[in-house]
């Protein structure tokens, strides 16, 4: 193995970094990322419940350890000792390895994150990442397809009515959102070349260079300003494929009473809670890796401290990113009210997929005049006529032409027959007879006057 | 035998294993299930032969999508726990014409190559698969992408029987409300 400059620069690991690690190396990331997941999904419980309360102008959980600080914790210890209760219609097999598939490709999906650069821990150079592969994007969105299946089996194996409707919607609404998702990061492999979440951190390290009006502006490297649709459009996507407010139809408690985990209970459910949380900690890190420049410092710090991005530092910018996305995901389930389920599905498949798939064409075509393959005549005369056609077909879609609008006595003579009666139009609704004496008893004032 | 050699056997056993429980288990989803399995056995078995985008989108496609859309379909009619008594296909033709055509297919196959030794190529990135499909595949590829959506076209026309007769049924409507 080459050795490694340990100096206070960042040094990014390369797919063979991993192939040199040793096995105890692997197994102390292993259960580094293990427990580092535990203890997250502990504190983003507490942080949700406390940031909630306060835009609720509520104290939150204030009890159990400093500050309250302790709550999720102990949540955490007496769920698995409350009672097993397992329904008498339940497919028993499938009731129990539902929890088990949530729980397990959640914590699958986080083994290619990559937390930092290369360090030296215990005397060996390795990479803060478990492991990496030249695919590792895809490994993510297979595990996050995979976790479908905890949800739809949960719904179905329980053997009742409102968690099989949870599960159905579910399974569609997730399977909605990760064709959406998956769009978006399209765009992130065309731009960075590579399909490894090490390398498309190391691909947003430095912006290329632009000629503008004769200067040269050195784009930003993250993709969430190069790539700012793609970028919308994975945010969206992945509250909708985490089933979170205001997309958590599956649980909606008003009309599924929880959705699929309804007749769960003990550590079962615990598992699902444990998988829900830690899927949205992954697209959190999964949208610092492709979009936030990863593990990198944010643009003005490497300028005045060189050895920002060297060590283990790098474990400090990467989760101060993800904690600012996940008070994203709070702040929406504080202020949004659900959508319905025809909007939420509408504007999957009619506004999302089109506008990334256009977003795609668009890249694509700018790629390719970037790169010098055609003339520059040729790019600004396909531009424009690019632009003119947007323009004619702008102008001339049809507009959706607007219902007349009918009076209420139109309305009821077009009611089929057999139709319930309505109270006559001009019906006067007598005051109470509270109101009455309370105007009665008043009237002697309006007499003084 | 080398160790690739061992786990693309376990995993063909695995795979053909769980196919045939697909087929036998009167239990609805959990044949659904076993075809996960099945479809997860094949993935791992391109894994195996280096093939890493394909064993990974192999997972994405047939095991994140299909096998859920289909599992999907048959709870949306019915979702019955426990073994379907009137699962009552004869079995004998279906094993006859099943066994004899995967045989045969496998004797074919070890006659047709047994004596020719191939090297073990690159391994299957992202690059050498896009130029596959995109250089010397594209004819199939796009013909592929028509049949998909003349199957996706035909399947809205079958689900929308209103679409056609949307002027007939506005025509009686009238009718009706004269």
């Amino acid at each position: 193995m080459t050795s490694f400059v340990t100096a206070a620069t960042a040094v990014d690991p390369t797919l063979e970094t991993f192939e040199n690690d040793i096995w105890w190396i692997v197994l102390i990331k292993l259960v580094g990322v293990f427990a580092l997941l535990l203890l997250l999904t502990l504190f983003t419980i507490n942080y949700e419940r406390k940031v909630v309360a306060r835009m609720a102008v509520r104290p939150g959980p204030n009890q159990v350890g400093p500050k309250g600080w302790l709550q999720s914790l102990t949540d955490g210890l007496k769920l698995p000792f409350k009672e097993e209760i397992i329904p008498k219609t339940a497919d028993k097999v499938v009731y129990f390895i539902a929890p088990v598939i949530s729980a397990t490709t959640a914590f699958t999906a986080f083994s290619v994150m990559p937390f930092g650069g290369v360090v030296n821990m215990f005397g060996h150079q390795t990479a803060l990442q478990l492991t990496d592969v030249p695919v590792s994007v895809l490994v993510l969105l297979a595990c996050s397809s995979m976790s479908v299946y905890g949800v739809v089996l949960a719904g179905w194996a329980s053997g009742s009515t409102y968690p099989l409707l949870g599960g159905l919607r579910s399974s569609a609404q997730m399977i909605s959102y990760e064709v959406a998702m998956g769009l978006s990061i399209v765009a992130v492999f065309m731009t960075a070349g590579t399909m490894s979440t090490s390398q498309i951190v190391a691909a947003q390290a430095s912006g290329d260079p632009v000629q503008l009006f004769g200067f040269e502006v050195t784009a930003p490297g993250w993709y969430a300003v190069q790539l700012l649709p793609s970028f919308i459009i994975y945010m969206i996507a992945a509250v909708g494929e985490t089933n979170r407010a205001p997309f958590d139809l599956p649980e909606a408690e008003s009309e599924l009473v929880g959705g699929f985990h309804t007749e769960y209970s003990s550590f079962k459910f615990a598992l699902f809670f444990l998988a829900e949380y830690i899927n949205m900690i992954t697209v959190s890190a999964f949208c610092t890796t492709l979009f936030l420049g990863g593990w990198r410092a944010p643009a003005p710090i490497t300028t005045f401290w060189e050895g920002a991005n060297s060590g283990y530092w790098p474990l400090l910018w990467f989760f101060g990113k993800v904690l600012i996305l996940l008070f994203g995901f709070i702040w929406l389930r504080a202020t949004l009210p659900r959508m319905r389920y025809d909007q939420f599905m509408r504007f999957g498949w009619k506004v999302l997929i089109p506008v990334s798939l256009v977003w795609i064409l668009f890249l694509a075509f700018f790629k390719v005049a970037r790169s010098g393959a055609i003339s520059d005549t040729t790019r600004w005369v396909t531009t424009g006529v690019v632009a003119v056609l947007v323009l004619a077909i702008a102008w001339g879609w049809p507009s959706p032409k607007k219902p007349k609008q009918l009076s209420i006595e139109e309305e009821l003579h077009q009611r089929p027959p057999g139709s319930f009666p309505v109270p006559p139009m001009d019906l006067q609704v007598p005051p109470s007879p509270r109101v009455r004496r309370a105007v009665a008893e008043r009237d002697p004032v309006s007499k003084e006057v | 035998m080398t160790v690739a050699d061992v786990l693309l056997l376990a995993l063909g056993a695995v795979a053909v294993g769980a196919g045939v429980l697909v087929v036998t288990s009167a239990h609805l989803v959990r044949s659904g299930l076993y075809l996960v399995v099945s479809l997860g056995a094949m993935a791992g078995l391109y894994l195996v032969l280096g093939a890493e985008l394909v064993a990974w989108v192999q997972i994405l496609v047939y095991v994140g999508a299909v096998v859920v859309l289909l599992l999907f379909a048959v709870m949306l009619t019915r979702a019955p726990i426990g073994p379907s008594t009137d699962l009552d296909r004869p079995a004998l033709p279906a094993v006859l014409i099943g066994g004899g055509a995967g045989l045969g297919l496998a004797a074919l196959f070890a006659d047709a190559f047994r004596w020719t030794f191939y090297a073990m190529p690159e391994p299957g990135t992202a690059e050498r698969v896009g130029e596959q499909i995109f250089g010397g595949w594209v004819l199939p590829f796009e013909v592929l992408s028509i049949l998909l959506l003349s199957a996706l076209v035909g399947a809205i026309v079958l689900s929308r029987p209103d679409i056609g007769a949307r002027a007939a049924a506005t025509a009686t409507e009238h009718e009706r409300g004269a």
